[in-house]
């Protein structure tokens, strides 16, 4: 019974952390990609934004992980899932490039197409169609490889 | 460097910045999961017994987000400029790209720097520097 309501309230809470997340996007101007580029775009007129969305992000994020860091279990008794993984490989890094290139071209990167998504953006939802099907292509070449 | 005052909006990108780290502190501390969209979507495509429903409803939660916003004001400007064709193969190279260097901008960019791991710290740099280098080249060289 307690395992069940756990299981239940841990759902919730997820949907929860999804929606802060989002709301998190959206005021802060993440969720419009015209924004992101500003802050991409050095050269040009230059938005500052983005830099104190992830300075503020991170400063609360570092409180919150290095207590997780002490814990073995959340506080909803789940096990932790902190990666282990301390190897920078060639996938780390080309990936993250090649990531970054496609992220220069649309301003959309992975958080912010499901909230274009539910606003409903046309655009938005052709980026996020694509996107899935980029992740599709990774698993099915990954799959074929082993 | 030129700064664009104008469109510079540093209260409310704090504000949001401090919400999105709320929501990665809640996920971790409540949930024990990084708050990494690629890597909770990346999870969706092998099905794994009890690993899909936090999944989900944390993807359901980005996605309502903005019809809970609108239940208050109106969402604020979305403008995207970039044609079908160019979201497209925008969407494809970000989808394959952050599953095979495992992360993005909220895995990498704001939990792994925020856990101090050298390799989130790595991928970051990298993803930022070509993404205003894409930027320069589109709008400065190429003048589009």
């Amino acid at each position: 019974m307690k395992k069940n309501l756990n299981h239940f309230s841990a759902l919730i809470f997820a949907l929860f952390s999804g929606l802060i997340f989002g709301i998190g996007l959206i005021l802060a101007g993440m969720a419009n990609p015209a924004k992101v580029l500003a802050f991409l775009d050095l050269a040009g007129l230059w938005d500052p934004s983005l830099g104190l969305v992830m300075g503020g992000a991170i400063a609360v994020g570092l409180v919150a992980f290095t207590l997780a860091k002490k814990r073995t279990r959340s506080f909803l008794g789940l096990p932790m899932n902190l990666p282990t993984s301390r190897i920078i490989d060639q996938r780390l890094i080309v990936g993250s490039l090649i990531f970054g290139i496609g992220w220069g071209l649309a301003g959309i990167c992975p958080a912010p197409a499901f909230v274009l998504l539910g606003a409903g953006s046309l655009k938005g939802i052709v980026f996020l169609i694509a996107m899935l099907i980029g992740m599709g292509i990774f698993e099915y070449i990954e799959n074929s490889n082993k | 460097m030129t700064i664009d005052w104008l469109n510079f909006t540093p209260w409310s990108a704090l504000a949001g910045g401090v919400l999105i780290g709320i929501s990665a502190a809640l996920f971790i501390l409540l949930n024990g999961r990084i708050a990494g969209i690629t890597g909770i979507i990346g999870g969706l495509f092998k099905p794994a017994k009890n690993d899909m429903g936090w999944r989900v409803a944390f993807t359901l939660g980005l996605i309502i987000a903005p019809l809970v916003w609108q239940g208050f004001q109106p969402l604020p400007e979305i403008s995207i400029d970039a044609s079908f064709t160019l979201l497209m193969i925008a969407g494809l190279i970000v989808g394959y790209a952050t599953r095979y260097g495992s992360g993005c901008t909220s895995g990498h960019g704001v939990c792994g720097i925020a856990r101090l791991s050298p390799r989130s710290i790595v991928a970051t740099l990298a993803f930022m520097g070509t993404g205003f280098l894409t930027v320069f080249i589109v709008r400065h060289l190429l003048g589009a």
